[in-house]
């Protein structure tokens, strides 16, 4: 009931405003509506630089680049709504035990952010760290998982290989007989692996840079950049021109259609990763379960859903729907590793768009053309490098050097030949 | 998704494999480094028509070059790429 006294309580209150127990209490008996999470703006002429994509690696740039290094007359395009891409699709999953050292380094930094996340922008992104427990079918897969976990180790990242009885222990509903079709030999056990609310993790972000200052603009869609003698000067869109120097393409799905309209190309082909949630049971899974061999993870959230997810589809597709077949074959799957799931009812499925590259390693930086940044090819691992992702380009953005964490995921390493070769990536045949 | 093979008629996609976007590859006598790589790596990833190779791998085991909107996923012509000479 929107009341005049209602009216002018709401009008009182700015966007950002702290949020506390006593805030919550107060919200509680008062039941007013809350404020805005972030605010409407209308579009600026120019801006000192324009991040395309309002997922969460955009609104991460933005984020850090105003806090960091105090840059404020920033824009977020996003011809959406907000974490309405990969951000809204990913199976929330964070964990580090990857197999490269600039790999584990990399995601090690995103885990470490995401556990002050809840902190630093007073909204709770309720990271639970479950503990991520990746399943061997076959001696090959134990024989990486090992590697891994040495190199993980080495990096000083909880991760070890642990065998049947403990994997057993650990999720007691798994069917640990000699005689299924992947008998479970052992697993990859990380602690600190676990799942997340990743649409609070696009509001906490997006509600943070608005409070700095940053513009965040829904509904707009990039559709061209001006680059006069190998430099951005500026950008098109559905809603105006924007004058800007700098142009940050934070886009997943879209990735080379944004760099085409800067004349560059990206050793990237999209595919869509479908996944899937059943209905809401009461929970008993406490761990995030994955089968590299059998193309499937599993997960319970905080809602009671199981939320299963897949192998990239077979073709590179820009459509985000689902399939029959996907369904068929992902419960398939799951009731391989969990028999007992049999009567469970599947809620709904969708698809995300994943930018694969040659190497299941992100392109990051500079271009060839001037003011021109790629923070692209997200593959399958996106989400979980959000924080790092956006702290790492804001740097990169701000003092014109590329921080040693991300040198070696520069977009030359494909003209030089210096690929990563991440094969601790999700949805990678091992 | 249907993919009319021109041997075997409309079939279902999951008969067939993704090979690549249909492209000319560098002359390996003229070709620089640069070539070469952009060859191998760089990809146009069209949103919208797309020009493809396909291999009809339980079927015809014929490839084939396909154009498909990879919005719609609608496949609008199959053809044998062996008579359509160069991949």
């Amino acid at each position: 009931m929107a009341t005049a006294s209602h009216q002018r309580q709401r009008s009182r209150r700015r966007p950002g405003a702290r949020f506390s127990a006593f805030g919550l209490l107060r919200q509680g008996l008062t039941r007013a509506d809350w404020p805005r999470v972030w605010r409407h703006r209308d579009l600026a002429g120019s801006y000192d630089a324009v991040i395309v994509g309002g997922g969460v690696h955009g609104l991460a740039t933005a984020y850090y680049l105003a806090k960091n290094h105090g840059m404020h007359n920033i824009a977020v395009l996003e011809k959406s709504y907000l974490g309405s891409g990969g951000s809204g699709r990913n199976t929330a999953i964070i964990r580090s035990n990857y197999l490269t050292p600039e790999g584990v380094r990399f995601y090690d930094r995103s885990v470490r952010l995401y556990e002050e996340l809840a902190c630093d922008l007073n909204f709770n992104v309720m990271f639970s760290q479950r503990g991520h427990l990746t399943l061997a079918h076959n001696d090959s897969s134990l024989r990486t998982m090992r590697w891994r976990a040495e190199v993980n180790s080495l990096e000083g990242v909880d991760s070890r290989v642990i065998d049947a009885t403990e994997v057993a222990r650990l999720v007691p509903q798994l069917d640990m007989s000699e005689h299924a079709h992947h008998p479970i030999l052992g697993g990859l056990y990380h602690p600190p692996g676990g799942i997340i609310r990743h649409d609070a993790v696009v509001w906490g972000y997006a509600r943070a840079a608005d409070a700095l200052g940053v513009h965040l603009h829904q509904g707009t869609e990039l559709t061209g950049i001006d680059v006069v003698d190998g430099a951005v000067r500026g950008v098109q869109t559905n809603r105006g021109t924007i004058s800007t120097p700098v142009v940050v393409n934070c886009t997943a799905g879209w990735a080379s259609v944004i760099a085409d309209m800067a004349g560059v190309g990206l050793p990237i082909t999209t595919f869509p990763l479908q996944a899937a949630v059943t209905e809401p049971v009461r929970p008993f899974l406490d761990t995030v379960v994955v089968s590299g061999s059998l193309h499937v993870y599993v997960s319970q959230t905080a809602r009671g859903e199981l939320v299963f997810g897949a192998a990239v589809d077979p073709f590179p597709s820009y459509s985000m729907r689902g399939s029959l077949q996907f369904t068929e074959s992902v419960a398939g799957h799951v009731l391989e590793l969990m028999p007992a799931l049999s009567q469970l009812r599947m809620l709904r499925q969708w698809a995300g768009l994943c930018d694969m590259t040659p190497d299941f390693s992100p392109v990051m930086g500079i271009t060839p053309v001037d003011g021109f940044y790629v923070d692209v090819g997200w593959g399958t691992y996106g989400f979980k490098a959000a924080p790092v992702a956006g702290e790492t380009m804001a740097e990169l953005i701000a003092t014109g050097k590329t921080p040693d964490m991300i040198a070696g995921f520069d977009l030359a390493r494909f003209a030089d030949g210096r690929l990563v070769g991440e094969r601790g990536a999700a949805a990678v045949g091992h | 998704m249907l993919i009319s093979c021109p041997l075997c008629g409309p079939r279902d996609a999951t008969e067939f494999r993704y090979v690549d976007e249909r492209r000319q590859r560098p002359d390996p006598e003229q070709a620089s480094p640069q070539q070469w790589r952009d060859y191998l790596y760089v990809r146009a990833n069209p949103s919208g028509p797309a020009r493809e190779l396909w291999l009809h791998r339980s079927g015809c085991r014929q490839y084939l070059f396909v154009d498909r909107h990879t919005l719609t996923n609608e496949v609008q012509t199959a053809a044998l790429a062996r008579t359509e000479g160069t991949r």
